[in-house]
């Protein structure tokens, strides 16, 4: 009696067990999921080493000092004494006025570019900008010894204690290097952050919203600002903190022009300090651990205000991409 | 009335819109001004000896910089091992493979790492680099590079990666590929020319950096043989040598500077010129 | 084709950063600034005289030095303050002290006019870094400069931003001649500094100095001698004003010569004499007692004993005085402490 085996029949029983994993394992998607998750966790696993790190070895002063580290003013590394006022002052003055002179001047700039000026011109000049941010540190902090200190010395700083010398903003003497030096060198790096976000986000706005107004008899001043760039604004919300973000962070060449002088001063000739350049002064003469401690704990509270900054820049930026600037 | 408000709404438009202009113009202005003041202070010293000679002691004129030109490439190579592996991968797994959940996690923390301040990267390669090891080396400094390599290579190879339309994807499938073989052998070639770019541009970025050098890298006068001994670099030349009092010195900062600026200059040109013929968002 | 390439460029790469020439020893150390000129001269000299042996010296400051050496990241270090008791016994390995030369800290300023040298007496410069002296023709600096003509403009005071052996030789003299100074701030290599900007490393503050008119900063005397700023005369112990010299450094050292102490940790700051300059100080080497490596062992002894006899002749080429030879022979004893 003949069976007529059919190729079903024929056909192996399903796999099951280690024979089974071999078999899949051998056609590789399985194999190269489990890499890919693998490196995309390895990122996970050294931004949290990171954080820890950070966290472990500032034990010693977050336990020493606790909250009072942070209304502390004195920096005394002999007596152990700690605290980060002055380099938070140094870090929030040079940086707010970096953008207080950054984002007009950006702004201004992303809206030439997005409203005015022709595609090609736009795209051309946007390019140039962006090369701008791809500068190094160090060379603007090079730029800044050189060039911005003498002229700070010589014209720029005279000039401001003629015309706005009864303010103590600007008085006290002219050392070329200080707070006001710093700003401006970090102006100048972090403006091309704002312009391209910024017109990213203006070319975003429909253009019905402009022809609207213009339809409605505005000008093409009106027409941007009142209504095409309040459209934009939290994405322009979103470019500010990145600006911020970055300017923060901005290390050598802050170092090389601010005078480093940890204290707070009212005059914006005077030397400061900030988070940034006090841990790259400092961070390798740290002899005691409670120095060590200190700076490290610094860079943690820098790196809890860049998190955030940046967080919240992406979530502006996304929403504006998402849905325009309404309220 | 009407006619005066009328006047002033348009010469405020005018007066606007030029300075508008004016800004962008002078934006543009600082880049060329900045190029124009490494080419005019450090042109004059790029000699053959520049290039080829070591550091002579403190305060004798001459010499070169050679090791940390050769210095900053070594570092960049490691930085290049490192980092882009992790940072193609990644992307691979997010462009990919990766579910809803997990995914925005390890976006959100590259974007995380790519905002950490470098002088924390620093701080942080030479805790986990040095300090166990004892020495100061280019492997740390090629570590804490490759870190901050890894984010802006995640974010191109995802871009670019998804930028493929799935009708190729598709197409290879129903060949009979599996999915590895189909990303491997066919969405990755096809993408490979906006990733490149990307991981080019990467490392421009971090050809630059000096705050991590600094507790990593140390700083050598001479060659640095192997990767376990401290190594010179570009930055770290520019910036030692610029808050110097020497004459000699400063002249090879600014020379230094010019070299590096116009690496890093050449590399983004280069890199976002094919980006954008490509016509995705850049980096 | 453009694999081949890369792959060719990729061995050549691994090839060249891999060749660590066999039988090459390689010492890495770090610290003061105060002597990085003489220090580099020597490593340079002795790695041309000895190409196997290659000494890379980081000027990254005293305080630095000291720090790397506890941490054991470099294999010696170099500070112009002694290590305190404390930081030794924070050490692994005991470390030895040998000094290497005598150097000078002086006064540099960049007043806009004023090309002479200048007297300081103790009070004035302890008035200017205290912060309480503000102005260039305050009375305390004129009255001891009458031929010269000093400006009403503000000092601008410079310090170090770093921890500095040289800050500590400038503070340990201002304390020793200043109750107010000794007080208010004290000796150290990371004091907290009333007034004034900071500059990293001799060379900074030199360079902040260069460029700052109305500047005032304490250096090591090459450094000023080699910008060519001038420097001035400062009021020692006798009540003289002494202008930095290698006779009036010996000088100063002529006390500690005879009684060194065996670990040779001394300072020399305000020393009596009439001729001593008042802020001099050795600098020294800082040497673990033990070498694992016995190849990196052998190396420093070498260089130290090169150091202590050749080495010597090049001092005073770049202002630093010679060790004295009670010293020096002190020091070649403690040469066998080494291992």
């Amino acid at each position: 009696m003949s069976t007529a085996t059919t190729p079903i029949d024929r056909a192996a029983p399903p796999e099951s067990g280690p024979r089974a994993l071999f078999h899949r394992l051998r056609h590789g998607d399985e194999v190269a999921h489990v890499v890919t998750l693998t490196f995309a966790a390895l990122i996970l696993l050294i931004t949290t080493l990171l954080v820890f790190e950070l966290w472990i070895r500032s034990a010693p002063t977050r336990g020493k000092f606790g909250f009072g580290f942070f209304w502390s003013g004195v920096w005394d590394p002999i007596g152990g004494n700690f605290g980060a006022i002055p380099f938070i002052y140094g870090t929030l003055v040079t940086s707010i006025l970096a953008l207080l002179i950054a984002v007009p001047l950006g702004l201004a700039a992303a809206i030439f570019l997005a409203e005015l000026a022709p595609r090609k011109m736009s795209d051309t000049i946007a390019f140039l900008i962006d090369l701008l941010a791809a500068v190094p540190s160090v060379i603007y902090g090079l730029l800044g010894i050189f060039v911005v200190v003498p002229l700070m010395r010589t014209t720029i700083g005279p000039a401001l204690k003629k015309t706005l010398g009864f303010l103590p903003l600007f008085q006290g003497p002219n050392y070329g290097v200080g707070f006001l030096t710093a700003s401006i060198v970090l102006t100048i790096m972090v403006v091309p952050f704002i312009i391209s976000v910024s017109r990213e986000v203006l070319l975003t706005v429909p253009r019905e919203q402009r022809e609207a107004a213009l339809g409605l008899g505005a000008t093409r001043w009106e027409a941007t600002w009142k209504v095409v760039v309040p459209w934009a604004r939290t994405g322009i919300m979103g470019s500010v903190f990145l600006a911020l973000a970055r300017a923060l962070g901005e290390t050598m060449a802050v170092t090389m022009v601010i005078g480093n002088d940890p204290k707070i001063r009212e005059s914006l000739f005077a030397p400061g300090y900030t988070i940034a350049a006090v841990i790259a002064n400092e961070f390798n003469e740290a002899t005691s651990d409670l120095h060590r401690s200190a700076l490290i704990e610094l860079g943690l509270v820098l790196f809890l205000i860049t998190f955030i900054l940046n967080g919240l820049a992406r979530l502006l930026i996304v929403a504006t991409e998402r849905g325009g600037g309404h309220s | 009335m009407n006619r005066l408000r009328l006047i002033w709404r348009k010469s405020l438009n005018v007066v606007m819109l030029t300075l508008t202009g004016v800004a962008a113009f002078g934006v543009v202005a600082v880049l060329f001004l900045i190029l124009g003041y490494f080419i005019w202070n450090g042109g004059t010293s790029l000699n053959l000896d520049f290039f080829l000679k070591l550091p002579r002691p403190e305060g004798e004129v001459g010499g070169g910089v050679a090791n940390a030109i050769v210095g900053s490439l070594k570092l960049l190579f490691l930085a290049a091992i490192i980092g882009l592996p992790i940072g193609l991968l990644a992307g691979v797994y997010l462009a990919e493979f990766g579910g809803k959940t997990f995914s925005f996690v390890v976006r959100y923390t590259t974007d995380l790492l790519n905002g950490v301040p470098s002088i924390v990267i620093g701080m942080f390669a030479y805790s986990l680099a040095v300090v166990p090891v004892k020495h100061y080396s280019a492997l740390a400094g090629g570590a804490a590079l490759g870190l901050m390599v890894v984010p802006i290579t995640v974010r191109a190879t995802e871009e670019f990666l998804r930028a493929i339309p799935t009708s190729l994807r598709e197409g290879a499938m129903a060949l009979g590929a599996s999915k590895w073989r189909t990303i491997a052998t066919v969405v990755v070639p096809a993408a490979s020319g906006g990733i490149i770019t990307g991981m080019l541009l990467a490392l421009a970025r971090v050809a630059g950096e000096t705050a991590p050098l600094i507790f990593t890298a140390l700083g050598n006068q001479y060659w640095s043989p192997g990767w376990n001994q401290p190594i010179s670099a570009l930055p770290l030349v520019v910036y030692n040598y610029a808050i110097s009092p020497y004459d000699d010195w400063h002249r090879q900062a600014w020379a230094a500077g010019l070299v590096l600026l116009t690496l890093v200059l050449l590399a983004n040109i280069g890199c976002r010129f094919v980006i954008n013929r490509r016509g995705v968002r850049s980096v | 084709m453009k694999k081949t390439a890369f792959l060719a460029f990729a061995v050549l790469c691994l090839a060249v950063a891999a060749s660590a020439q066999s039988g090459t020893v390689l010492l890495n150390a770090a610290g003061a600034t105060f002597p990085a000129p003489i220090y580099s001269k020597w490593f340079d000299v002795y790695h041309t005289a000895h190409s196997n042996i290659q000494i890379n010296y980081q000027a990254i400051g005293s305080g630095a030095g000291k720090a790397q050496l506890t941490a054991g990241t470099v294999d010696f270090g170099a500070s112009d303050m002694p290590m305190t008791d404390d930081e030794l016994a924070k050490l692994k390995i005991k470390a030895l002290h040998f000094p290497t030369v005598l150097g000078a800290v002086v006064p540099t300023y960049n007043i806009p006019g004023v090309s002479a040298d200048l007297n300081f007496s103790q009070k004035a410069l302890a008035g200017i870094y205290l912060g309480t002296i503000t102005k260039w023709n305050d009375p305390e600096i004129t009255k001891a400069n009458p031929n010269v003509k000093l400006p009403g403009d503000d000092i601008v005071v410079v310090h170090r931003s770093d921890g500095s052996g040289t800050s500590f030789i400038f503070t340990d003299f201002l304390s020793k001649v200043s109750p107010d100074w000794k007080s208010k701030v004290g000796a150290g290599t990371s004091p907290n500094w009333p007034v004034g900007l900071g500059g990293k490393g001799n060379d900074g503050v030199m360079g902040l100095v260069k460029q700052t008119p109305d500047s005032i900063g304490y250096v090591e005397l090459i450094y000023a001698l080699s910008q060519k700023i001038p420097y001035g005369f400062v009021q020692n112990a006798s009540g003289k004003f002494i202008k930095a010299d290698l006779a009036g450094v010996s000088a100063a050292a002529a006390g500690a010569a005879k009684e060194m102490p065996d670990d040779f940790r001394v300072s020399i700051t305000n020393a009596p004499g009439a001729t001593a300059y008042p802020v001099s100080s050795f600098t020294w080497l800082l040497i673990p007692s033990h070498f694992d490596d016995a190849s990196k062992e052998q190396a420093i002894k070498g260089f130290l004993a090169w150091m202590l006899a050749d080495g010597q002749s090049y001092n005073e080429g770049l202002s630093y005085a010679k060790l004295p030879p009670t010293v020096v022979a002190k020091e070649k004893k403690a040469l066998s402490q080494i291992q």
